[in-house]
């Protein structure tokens, strides 16, 4: 639901019913829920049927904003037709592209890692490293 | 209440139910019995020497005491308490690589060997690889890895126990002087045995072959650990 302001804003990501939200605290952390309905202005409830997040009340301090919203989402959906909707936009494929899914996909995978593959990544750091000063130095020359 | 300590008089730490469990007497009562002692006689005839001593006697076997201490003395309690034989920690299996955390070789990453009969575990560098030989670490001081090399086939010696490792006790106190010198001059050092440098050297070879096997990983056991900037070592994967 993209909002009809007359006036032109700088904000672009609104706290409104479909707009798809960050959780970045409690059980449910790095995943992504939808806003179905604002209780007030601390609080919304959310739900992620698709992310296996359970429709709950969630504070606006534990929440982003994302720049995807559901089109058309009537307020208080229940679970079933936010699924449906999800899956018609292929809001999680969006957001599963997008430079910031991706970017903290990469995060958490660098922090997952053993002490032999963090060695590993060293390694293939230096390489590059070298390859470049290298290639730099040729192209000067 | 005896398991039970008091906490105040009349109030014991564990309740009822608890005191009852620890009792245990719903397994029921022991049935064992005890290996039957043989009773020894209390006197023993000892002949005397001595025309007027009846040439005989009986004499207790243990003599009463001359004197009662004035004092009760309390006796202190038998303990029951048995050491338990060490537990290696679940993340600690043949093959997987140690950080050590103390001792001359902190900060290497050596291969685990197996945990000898003290609880110490054996470890070798390889010695080839990293300079650390063949050596007893307390599992307290190492952090376990989950890269694991693969000792598949490879024999340990029975040689190596704790005694491999015990030094050799030199009799009697030696002075300074003889200690570090001789004739005036300074002690040659010993040489180092050459029957443990073979050893070290026939774990090595099997244990270097399967650390070839994987890519970089005798890099990353010559390679010394430490931390940086940011790195906090209960939130870091190993």
């Amino acid at each position: 639901m993209v909002t009809d302001l007359d006036v032109d804003s700088t904000f672009k990501r609104f706290v409104e019913v479909g707009r798809v939200v960050l959780l970045k605290s409690g059980p449910y952390t790095g995943k992504i829920a939808v806003i179905a309905e604002i209780i007030d202005h601390k609080r919304a409830v959310i739900d992620g049927p698709t992310t296996s997040v359970p429709r709950q009340s969630y504070p606006y301090k534990h929440l982003t904003l994302t720049p995807l919203a559901l089109t058309k989402l009537p307020r208080g959906s229940r679970s079933g037709a936010i699924k449906k909707q999800l899956e018609k936009e292929d809001t999680l494929t969006k957001w599963n592209n997008s430079e910031w899914a991706k970017k903290r996909a990469a995060v958490e995978k660098r922090r997952g890692l053993n002490d032999f593959a963090r060695f590993s990544v060293m390694l293939e750091k230096k390489k590059r490293r070298d390859g470049v000063r290298k290639a730099v130095k040729a192209s000067k020359a | 209440m005896a398991r039970s300590k008091e906490l105040v008089p009349g109030v014991g730490r564990f309740s009822r139910s608890q005191v009852a469990a620890k009792r245990g007497l719903w397994k029921g009562t022991k049935k064992s019995e005890k290996p039957a002692v043989e009773p020894t006689s209390e006197t023993v005839e000892k002949t005397i020497g001595g025309d007027k001593n009846g040439g005989k006697r009986l004499v207790p076997t243990s003599k009463a005491p001359r004197f009662y201490s004035a004092e009760d003395v309390r006796q202190p309690k038998k303990s029951r308490k048995t050491a338990k034989p060490p537990q290696l920690r679940s993340s600690i299996t043949p093959g997987t690589v140690l950080i050590l955390l103390a001792g001359r070789f902190r900060g290497k990453r050596v291969v685990f060997l197996k945990q000898l009969e003290s609880g110490l575990l054996l470890v070798s560098g390889p010695y080839k690889v990293n300079g650390v030989p063949l050596r007893r670490v307390n599992q307290a001081y190492v952090i376990a890895t989950s890269t694991i090399v693969n000792l598949e086939g490879i024999k340990l010696s029975e040689e190596i126990n704790d005694a491999y490792f015990a030094k050799s006790s030199s009799k009697g106190a030696k002075s300074a002087e003889e200690e570090f010198f001789e004739d005036g001059n300074p002690k040659e050092k010993e040489p180092f045995p050459a029957s443990k440098a073979a050893l070290q050297k026939e774990v090595d070879s099997s244990l270097i072959t399967a650390i070839k096997k994987t890519e970089n990983l005798a890099k990353y056991l010559k390679s010394s650990w430490g931390l940086s900037k940011g790195q906090y070592p209960h939130q870091m994967v190993f």
